[in-house]
């Protein structure tokens, strides 16, 4: 603790010489007759360094990196690039030396690639000596060893709406099979043609319902420690009826809507019940963003179980930032303060609607109550194995036969298994 | 013209065309027969947010960089990629033809192999929006060809729209017409009064609405040529031929179609290959469930979740290459005999 005073104590005395510094250089100015208006600066305490960030693009991640760039000064110099794109950009930009970017914001998944080629620095250095309002969940940790710092929690979680739940007389669902029966009331009843929503759009979208229903039926998408897949059992098969039964109760295209676009059907009133993205949550719930009736009726809740299983269906998933490893340390040390100053729990007590943030005494808002309950409930994260990008394409392109009808569960899974062994050859995971 | 001259005159393309196409393609080719190095795999505790901390698998990235800095292409693989069950496979089509139950249960079979799949929609995607669309453009440029001066500047501009929109763009515009939502897809549920029609629930509606797109993006581009065209039909044969009786139907039968036949073999040749490599549409209707192409399965190779199979990748562009080539030859053919014969 008094390590931290003195830290604090000196970072203050830092900045007082920094706001003194810029007080005669603005009376300078002023003097000159010339209006200068200064940029507000933050006090992060980074001496020098080039601080380049490459991100995700939402909300949260949006707040994160201007929070960064607030540390900029004439010595730190700090940039971004926030893109859907970044996970293809990730490897080949970290991988040149000097790396064109020093952060890397980065999920369960996109962490991998870069483990994978060893393109990111451990960090335990940098957490003991600036790590001080980090969380022990918070650190992400390989073989001992912290490799990146979880600022933020999401997953699908249930969005219902206890409006129509009401009159169409059922209680609040707490299985997929309630969600069924519900459905079925709801449509019987006429209060709505298509009550329910799921993000089946072939592709990413679809591997990710399959991922979190299997995990919620409890089921291993590998066999213990190799890269071989298991997902053809009875499990798998509980699974593909189970998002093949919801079905009924969609929308004809249904193979067509990503998490985004069910939001909006959501939003625009034509479904009753869905599993959403947790960070989409906080602008639903909203009575700015979204019609009254609707933001109001809304309730979230734990991702719902399934099969008489215990945990919710959802995978749970961590977002967060790695510092690249071919840098050099001044920069490495700029990137990490700059960084732990954007995710600093001030921010996330400021903002507690747009993520369920994972910092220190954070007061989850109403939008976090679903991801929440989700992780509460013993929900799985998603698996941070080197091979389940391979497995989660095959997915995506392999199901969406089976969805359409066209094929049986147990050729859809075959053809998955199939399909995956041919890529995890190519990508050297299997003889 | 001497040998000399004509050389000097095309070596700037022909050094760009070695450096910008025939290299790339070359390297690709190589590319494509490798795949990448055994993962030397290990088991780590990892511990997360969530769940703890359990043991897990990770790639040891020291002894797997070292193993890439020896070999960096990869590990040469010959022609496996192209026969594995993601491309051609040739496994699989034994396995299939040696358990076949009769005609239709193989063709299904082979159908559900992705590479199969992808080669179908290209195929028909290929064959029915190229003359499709040359007969939608030939009939636009004979109509602006009949307007009075004044009309002509817009028709063409109109007649180009779909053109000149970007391809991924029109395809979006087009699928938000087309959705329930939007005013073509309700009106259609109006029309047959069926409130669950919906153009993108089928694979019937979606390959109908793709074809549809392709034809009404691509016609432009034949109406432009043959316009041109119509402009070079000389008027003294077109003027016998009325002098001799001939109706509009037999001058264009007799005269003009004749006089475009060159330029018809041209937009052909330019239209098969720019079908072939059908993407876009793909991208922008989110029709992968229902279609896939060569050219998306590249995509897809490279634009996963978070890998890149580069060698996969390659063999199916080497494959697209190759069809191309199949395609083309019959009218390269021609081409070819019909400069011979002069």
């Amino acid at each position: 603790m008094s390590e931290r005073a003195a830290f604090a104590a000196k970072r203050k005395r830092e900045g007082n010489m920094k706001r003194s510094g810029l007080l005669a250089t603005t009376a300078l100015l002023l003097a000159a007759g010339i209006f200068s208006a200064a940029p507000a600066k933050a006090d992060c305490g980074i001496e020098k360094g080039s601080v380049r960030i490459l991100s995700n693009d939402f909300e949260a991640l949006r707040l994160i990196a201007s929070e960064a760039e607030k540390c900029s000064s004439a010595t730190v110099k700090v940039s971004k690039n926030q893109t859907t794109e970044h996970k293809n950009l990730q490897v080949p930009a970290l991988k040149v030396n000097p790396a064109q970017y020093t952060v890397a914001v980065i999920a369960n998944n996109s962490i991998v690639p870069l483990l994978n080629d060893g393109l990111v620095r451990p960090l335990d250095d940098l957490v003991a000596k600036y790590g001080a309002d980090l969380q022990p969940n918070q650190l992400i940790k390989i073989d001992g060893k912290v490799m990146a710092i979880a600022f933020m929690g999401n997953s699908q979680h249930l969005f219902f709406r206890k409006d129509i739940l009401e009159k169409a007389g059922v209680q609040p669902p707490k299985s997929y099979e309630d969600i069924l029966a519900a459905a079925k009331a709801i449509k019987e009843k006429g209060l709505m043609e298509h009550p329910l929503a799921a993000s089946d759009k072939a592709g990413w979208d679809l591997a990710a319902e399959f991922v979190n229903m299997y995990l919620g039926y409890g089921g291993e998408l590998f066999k213990a420690g190799s890269a071989e897949p298991a997902i053809n059992n009875e499990k798998g098969l509980a699974t593909l009826k189970m998002m093949k039964d919801l079905t009924a109760y969609m929308g004809p295209d249904y193979m067509t809507y990503s998490a985004d676009d069910i939001i909006k059907t959501y939003v625009a009133g034509k479904t009753a019940m869905m599993n959403g993205w947790g960070s989409l949550a906080g602008s639903v719930i909203d009575k700015t963003k979204a019609p009254a009736e609707i933001a109001e009726n809304t309730v979230l809740a734990a991702a719902p179980t399934v099969g008489g299983g215990s945990v919710p269906a959802a995978a749970l998933w961590w977002d967060g930032f790695a510092i690249a490893k071919n840098i050099s340390d001044e920069d490495a040390e700029a990137s990490f303060r700059a960084m732990v100053h954007a995710v600093r729990p001030e921010v996330a007590d400021k903002n507690p609607d747009i993520a369920t943030w994972l910092t220190k005494d954070f007061k989850p808002s109403a939008g976090a109550v679903g991801v929440l309950a989700t992780a509460n409930g013993g929900a799985q994260p998603y698996p941070m194995l080197p091979y389940m990008g391979l497995l989660h394409t095959a997915l995506g392109s392999e199901l969406a036969d089976f969805m359409q009808g066209r094929e049986s569960a147990e050729d859809a899974l075959r053809d998955t298994e199939a399909a995956y062994t041919a890529a995890a050859r190519e990508g050297g995971y299997l003889k | 013209m001497p040998h000399r001259a004509f050389f000097a005159f095309i070596l700037p393309s022909l050094v760009a065309m070695i450096l910008f196409i025939a290299l790339p393609i070359a390297s690709v080719a190589v590319q494509s027969l490798f795949v990448q190095h055994e993962k030397v795999v290990v088991e780590t505790e990892t511990c997360a947010p969530f769940g703890g901390c359990k043991k897990e698998t990770r790639v040891d990235s020291d002894a797997t960089a070292k193993l890439r800095h020896d070999e960096p292409l990869g590990k040469f693989n010959g022609f496996g990629t192209y026969l594995d069950r993601n491309h051609l496979a040739v496994g699989e089509i034994k396995a299939i033809l040696a358990s076949s139950t009769g005609i239709g249960n193989v063709v299904t079979q082979i159908y559900n192999l992705p590479f199969y799949k992808a080669l179908s929609f290209t195929l028909t995607y290929t064959f029915i929006v190229t003359p499709f669309a040359m007969l939608l453009g030939f009939c636009i440029a004979l109509g602006v060809n009949t307007l009075p001066p004044l009309a002509k500047g817009p028709v063409i501009f109109f007649s180009l729209l779909p053109m000149i929109v970007t391809p991924l763009v029109g395809a979006l515009i087009v699928y938000w017409m087309v959705s329930t939502q939007g005013i073509v897809g309700a009106t259609l549920q109006n029309l047959f009064n069926d409130p669950t029609l919906s153009l993108k629930s089928s694979s019937v509606l979606t390959w109908l609405t793709l074809l549809a797109y392709g034809i009404w993006h691509n016609a432009p581009f034949s109406f432009v040529v043959f316009y041109a065209g119509l402009q070079t039909v000389p008027d003294d044969t077109l003027e016998s031929a009325m002098i001799d009786g001939a109706s509009r139907w037999e001058r264009i039968r007799f005269v003009i179609v004749p006089h475009l036949m060159p330029l018809a073999t041209f937009v052909a040749l330019v239209q098969l290959m720019d079908n072939f490599r059908v993407f876009e549409p793909i991208v922008g209707f989110s029709a992968d469930a229902n279609a896939t192409s060569l050219s998306w399965s590249i995509y897809n190779d490279l634009h996963s979740q978070v890998d890149q199979l580069f060698g996969s990748a390659a063999a199916t562009s080497m494959l697209t290459i190759t069809g191309v080539i199949i395609l083309l030859s019959p009218v390269l053919v021609r081409t070819w005999r019909e400069f011979n014969r002069r």
